[in-house]
């Protein structure tokens, strides 16, 4: 006897395949909504800084240092945001010139010297923790360090929490973008008998450079808004200071003060450096990515 | 006489110059060697600084510490627990998980599988600023927009439906209506972790043969059976190492958390109920504890908690992503 053929059954294939066809839509449309959505959260962050931070945003926010709240009283001097932009911008120049000769070295000696070994191995893994580790436990850990035995927060505590942030960025994009580079290249220059270090220093980080200088780029981006690091080391403080041996005021701890104070006139302050501060970053980030593009 | 031999009479004599390299060689080597060994020194550095600081608070409290929910300051009756601030924070970083990892999802499954070619770049380059904002810009936004929102509109609603709910409804009802809660916490987190999950999703998606893709088209899957039977399945491992990556960001984060959670030192109940995390509550008291007191040194200890918790999450993550990490 000849098994029977196994049925088709038209309605079932029907029915079935208007129910994938319906799912597959479905999880479609949810993932373009999904999209909007987290477009709509970076247009909302945007368009709320601009609507609130443009009002106080002219040439006074930046010649002008700290003032007590002027709140119902138009004729008091009215405050500015001088003293936190001249800190973050001692502290973040600082803390890169520190942090990234570290962190290229690092990167070097990860591409270079150690791609299999098992320091490298181990110091791969710590920098990759480093990199994503609580900036809070930085700040925590440079107080303990620097703040603890000086008796008192410093510039010079916030500019060391900020370069170990440094650190692990520059390690990161320098070590990927020297696994890049051809080994011929390398085979080529060591061939005309240069020793070692000339070819990484002379060859390699040239054909690196956008690379090496994007990861800088990303670093300054990430120190430029990091808060809670220097909470713990230069604290804040209300007047222009270059004293790195004394409390600092920077952006973002000048911006969370402000917006925590209560008075409508320093949180529109807060606002503005908070435009300043987004703009800066999101700038700095944006010609990061194009300098890798154009590079190919 | 035969080359080889001349060759191995007269090896070259060690010039000036090529000394020279050598030296420079061991001395270049040494310094990245050295920088290397500096970030190894600086991670057992933090874990050790913030052990030693924590350790009036161990042994004052010893390991009822973990499990104790008292946070008392007063001066003669001092005592300090982590549990308010440990739960908050486990709380709060699996509910923003929660929240962000469909979003993720599709934004990942959009960018690789639906979007059209010329379409790809801007949005994901859109998705990866939102990962460059500040964190207090973040907070400062979800104090200003999103907790009014989450008070006037979500509160409400969930408390008038899901609140009456027997058993669950206490986690919804609450007493306290400022939206400051857990919840706008967990929101403001899912957003801020939303585009490192994404991020991954994507990169892992794209390494995906495209041979297996089209074979599973070719017997007519639809794009949504390609991608759960065969993208999710060959990618599965990476995909849990990126859930991981933005769990240990959520759990460190601080100044987000600390302009929405509340900053209330009880545990939480409900959803919309103040709480506190231990980042937030190291970022409020922290600066103005006294040096060596014992609410300093119970800080310390609430770090170094802090500290192996991200640790252990982030080096998980790391071991989960090690495949797409070498390709």
């Amino acid at each position: 006897m000849i098994p029977a053929a196994p049925v088709k059954n038209l309605d079932v294939a029907r029915r079935l395949g208007a129910r994938r066809r319906f799912m597959d839509k479905l999880v479609r449309l949810l993932c373009i909504a999904a999209m909007l959505a987290g477009l709509f959260f970076l247009a909302s962050i945007l368009f709320t800084l601009l609507w609130r931070g443009i009002p106080a945003l002219d040439l006074h926010v930046f010649t002008t240092e700290f003032q007590p709240t002027t709140y119902g009283d138009d004729t008091a001097l009215r405050g500015g945001l001088m003293h936190a932009i001249t800190g973050s911008l001692i502290q973040v120049v600082l803390a890169t010139l520190i942090g990234t000769p570290i962190g290229l070295l690092v990167g070097t000696y990860l591409a270079e010297y150690a791609r299999a070994s098992a320091l490298g191995n181990a110091v791969r893994f710590v920098s990759d923790v480093l990199l994503s580790a609580p900036s809070i436990l930085i700040g925590l850990f440079i107080y303990q360090l620097i703040v603890l035995p000086m008796g008192g927060f410093s510039g010079i505590a916030g500019v060391l929490a900020l370069a170990v942030i440094v650190i692990p960025v520059v390690v990161r994009t320098t070590e990927d973008m020297l696994q890049l580079i051809p080994n011929t290249l390398r085979e080529a220059v060591m061939g005309l008998g240069a020793p070692k270090w000339k070819m990484i220093m002379l060859v390699c980080y040239k054909a690196a450079m956008s690379g090496i200088v994007t990861g800088v780029l990303l670093a300054i981006a990430r120190i430029a808004g990091e808060t809670a690091p220097l909470l713990l080391t230069s604290f804040g403080n209300n007047v222009n200071s270059f004293n790195l041996g004394s409390a600092m005021s920077s952006l973002p701890i000048a911006i969370y003060q402000q917006a925590n104070s209560g008075f409508p006139d320093l949180i529109a302050i807060a606002w503005t450096g908070a435009l300043i501060v987004t703009l800066g970053v999101l700038a700095i980030n944006v010609a990061a990515r194009t300098l890798l593009k154009t590079r190919g | 006489m035969s080359q080889a031999v001349i060759g191995a009479d007269a090896p070259p004599a060690p010039t000036g110059r090529k000394t020279a390299g050598r030296l420079g060689d061991s001395i270049f080597e040494w310094l990245c060697r050295g920088a290397g060994i500096l970030v190894l020194l600086i991670l057992g550095a933090i874990i050790l600084t913030l052990f030693i600081g924590g350790l009036p608070a161990f042994q004052a409290f010893g390991f009822q510490f973990l499990w104790s929910t008292a946070w008392n300051p007063v001066e003669g009756r001092e005592n300090y627990g982590a549990f308010i601030s440990i739960f908050g924070t486990v709380v709060s970083s699996v509910l923003a998980i929660i929240f962000a990892v469909p979003v993720a999802f599709g934004i990942a499954f959009f960018l690789t599988e639906l979007a059209p070619e010329w379409l790809k770049r801007p949005i994901g380059t859109a998705i990866e600023l939102l990962a460059a904002v500040p964190s207090i810009i973040f907070g400062m936004w979800g104090l200003f927009v999103l907790v009014p929102f989450v008070q006037q509109h979500i509160q409400l609603s969930f408390g008038e439906t899901l609140g009456e709910l027997p058993l669950i409804g206490f986690l919804f009802a609450s007493n306290s209506f400022t939206g400051t809660s857990l919840f706008a916490a967990a929101l403001v987190l899912a957003i801020m972790i939303l585009p490192f999950i994404a991020a991954t999703m994507r990169d892992v998606f794209s390494q995906v043969p495209p041979v297996f893709k089209e074979s599973a088209y070719g017997l007519g899957a639809t794009r949504w059976e390609v991608v759960r039977n065969v993208v999710l399945p060959y990618t599965r491992i990476s995909v849990v190492g990126g859930i991981m990556l933005g769990l240990g960001r959520a759990l460190g984060e601080t100044m987000a958390v600390t302009f929405v959670i509340g900053n209330a030192n009880r545990l939480a109940t409900s959803l919309f109920d103040p709480s506190t995390t231990i980042a937030s509550v190291v970022a409020m008291e922290f600066p103005e504890s006294l040096m060596g007191s014992l609410k300093q040194s119970s800080l310390l200890a609430l770090g170094f908690l802090l500290f192996v918790i991200s640790f252990l999450v982030l080096a998980a993550s790391r071991y989960l992503l090690r495949s797409r990490l070498k390709a």
